[in-house]
């Protein structure tokens, strides 16, 4: 007797859980031949607002760990994705079609990555703050801070996703991941990674489905802080922008695959005045 | 004495009363609850809903770090709940601790503020331990204050262990003490009164003793106001109104913090007692942090996108 493959349910990882979607729609997802792979979430604004709520509540903890501590939790996320790593490469291989070597390439480089991202988390002060000059008795500092509550809408592929995550969180930001399309699967898969890398609840928020249902209320949700549209068509871009002008929201996107200026575009110059003893 | 031709008051006939109340079906009140609370309310109906809910806030501080500063801007917040927006109605009362009642009453007055109530917790809120001396003078002094509300928290341990005499003659004292000065509330504290039975019994008693409101929770012990719990109270004093033809409010406190909590309520409040509860003279929502999200739901509906709690004031 053949036995009955158990298939998993693919849902959205909200605060540390992975509930379903709050309308419970989900979306099919089928390899390059049309054969039916998956029927990921496919989220609702309410499911952005609840993982707001998480994000806003997860991020003052977040920031408030020590650099080197959530230095130690990105590589550990690196850890965690190195032993799963077939099973993304296969997920990757399978939903967006390319060579399983090409496949497995992109899952290294995601992995790397995250050690890339883990070694900055510490150094951003020194790279990034300055001591400034003023004619005055006083110390003068500038030190970047996290921000709060970031939305990233990556482009339909697995990498894109990690790297437009991993240096929003390295600062002390919260995120809410868009995830659309066929790399919903991996995404999902990668959250079962989140869930056991000592990240706290709520950092990452993972859903999945359509940026054009989900991109316009994140960008003119008060609460979310900032935006990285680079996975948005350009010719939606300016309507997102104008969106989130209501809340002076920092909408960017990025050419570069890796940078530290993508952990620095959602940070804020603190300055403080410090008087030199007489 | 008697009471409503019901009770004489003596601790025979409150036995005989409440023994032959008929218990509460827990799965029927349970289920019952659950099902009103997925009424979906949207667009119009909700706005309504939001306004009302604000308008029967009892806005709450009762912290032993409560300062004057906290309570003056308490009372701001209650008679304008958000100063940008000059629709909003004033909150149903301020709740505060009873040395707080004449900081709060004089604020109030001096902002434009006459028409909110100011409540006073007393009797040994919130354990109630203390002798009915102390509990007179304790409400004495809040309504010279200027309270025009007084909650009271009953003997819980009196009720566990049956002395429902007792409980009913502190009621009808503490009653006496606000004569026509001041509306009686009482609380129950149901998270300790273990069964949905206790809380229907609480509910005659404190009605037949002449409570203006029956309240369930003081705030500082969970679970507090619960769906099925407001539920039974509801059915109390609907029943007792017909008994009687005399209608007392009902105050759920404790657990309630969101816009959909409180919509929840009043679905109860309309369904299980009726529209004629739906005002603030009857129904009231002992809370504080409900507030902002009410205030913040009805920003969504003017603006159409999701709001921040940094737009909203902090207390």
């Amino acid at each position: 007797m053949s036995r009955l493959e158990v298939k998993k349910t693919y849902k959205l990882y909200i605060n540390g859980a992975f509930p379903r979607s709050e309308s419970g729609r989900i979306y099919e997802v089928t390899d390059a031949k049309g054969n039916f792979i998956a029927n990921p979430a496919l989220a609702s604004r309410k499911d952005l607002r609840d993982a707001v709520v998480a994000a806003r509540a997860a991020q003052i903890g977040w920031a408030k760990a020590t650099a080197y501590n959530r230095g130690q939790i990105l590589y550990r996320i690196a850890e965690m994705l190195e032993g799963r790593a077939d099973q993304i490469a296969n997920e990757i291989s399978a939903t967006s079609g390319v060579t399983p070597k090409k496949a497995h390439e992109q899952l290294i480089s995601a992995i790397d990555r995250w050690v890339w991202y883990a070694g900055w988390s510490d150094k951003l002060a020194a790279a990034f703050g300055s001591t400034n000059p003023v004619a005055g008795p006083y110390y003068n500092f500038t030190i970047p801070e996290a921000q709060g509550v970031i939305a990233v809408a990556p482009k339909d592929e697995f990498l894109a996703f990690i790297d437009s995550i991993a240096p929003v969180i390295t600062s002390g930001n919260s995120v809410i991941a868009l995830v659309p399309g066929a790399s919903a699967v991996p995404a999902m898969t990668f959250a079962e990674v989140l869930a056991t890398s000592d990240l706290p609840h709520g950092v990452i928020n993972i859903l999945t489905g359509s940026h054009d249902e989900l991109a316009p209320w994140a960008a003119s949700h008060m609460d979310i802080d900032g935006m990285d549209i680079s996975g948005i068509d350009k010719k939606k871009r300016a309507a997102l922008k104008e969106a989130g002008a209501e809340n002076l929201k920092r909408i960017h996107n990025f050419d570069d695959a890796q940078s530290p200026n993508r952990i620095y575009a959602f940070m804020e110059a603190k300055t403080v005045w410090h008087p030199i003893g007489v | 004495m008697s009471f409503y031709g019901i009770v004489d008051g003596s601790e025979g006939s409150l036995k005989n009363f409440l023994s032959q109340l008929p218990g509460v079906d827990q799965v029927g009140a349970e289920a019952r609850a659950a099902m009103l609370a997925t009424r979906s309310i949207k667009t119009t109906s909700k706005r309504w809903a939001i306004d009302t809910a604000i308008s029967m806030v009892d806005l709450t501080t009762l912290e032993g770090a409560d300062t004057t500063g906290k309570v003056r801007a308490l009372c701001t917040k209650a008679v304008r709940p958000d100063p940008t927006d000059l629709t909003i109605p004033s909150v149903g009362a301020v709740c505060v601790y009873n040395d707080m009642v004449l900081i709060a009453r004089t604020h109030l007055d001096s902002i434009g503020g006459k028409h909110v109530p100011v409540a006073a917790v007393s009797t040994a809120f919130p354990s109630g331990r203390a002798s009915m001396e102390v509990k007179i003078q304790d409400t004495q002094d809040a309504i010279d204050a200027g309270a025009a509300e007084i909650d009271m928290v009953i003997d819980r341990g009196a009720f566990l262990s049956g002395k429902f005499g007792l409980v009913f003659d502190e009621i009808v004292k503490i009653r006496e003490v606000c004569g026509d000065r001041a509306h009686l509330k009482v609380i129950f504290e149901t998270g300790e009164l273990v069964t949905y039975d206790n809380v229907r019994k609480a509910s005659y008693l404190a009605m037949l003793a002449g409570a203006d409101f029956i309240k369930t929770s003081t705030g500082k012990v969970a679970p507090a106001a619960t769906p099925p719990v407001v539920l039974v109270m509801l059915e109390a004093v609907r029943d007792f109104y017909a008994m009687t033809n005399r209608r007392i409010g009902v105050k759920p406190a404790g657990g309630i913090r969101n816009t959909k909590d409180a919509i929840k309520q009043l679905v109860l409040v309309n369904e299980t007692a009726g529209p004629e509860w739906l005002t603030p003279e009857f129904f009231r929502i002992g809370a504080s942090a409900l507030l902002n999200d009410l205030l913040m739901q009805r920003m969504k509906m003017d603006d159409g996108y999701y709001a921040s709690p940094n737009y909203v004031t902090i207390d």
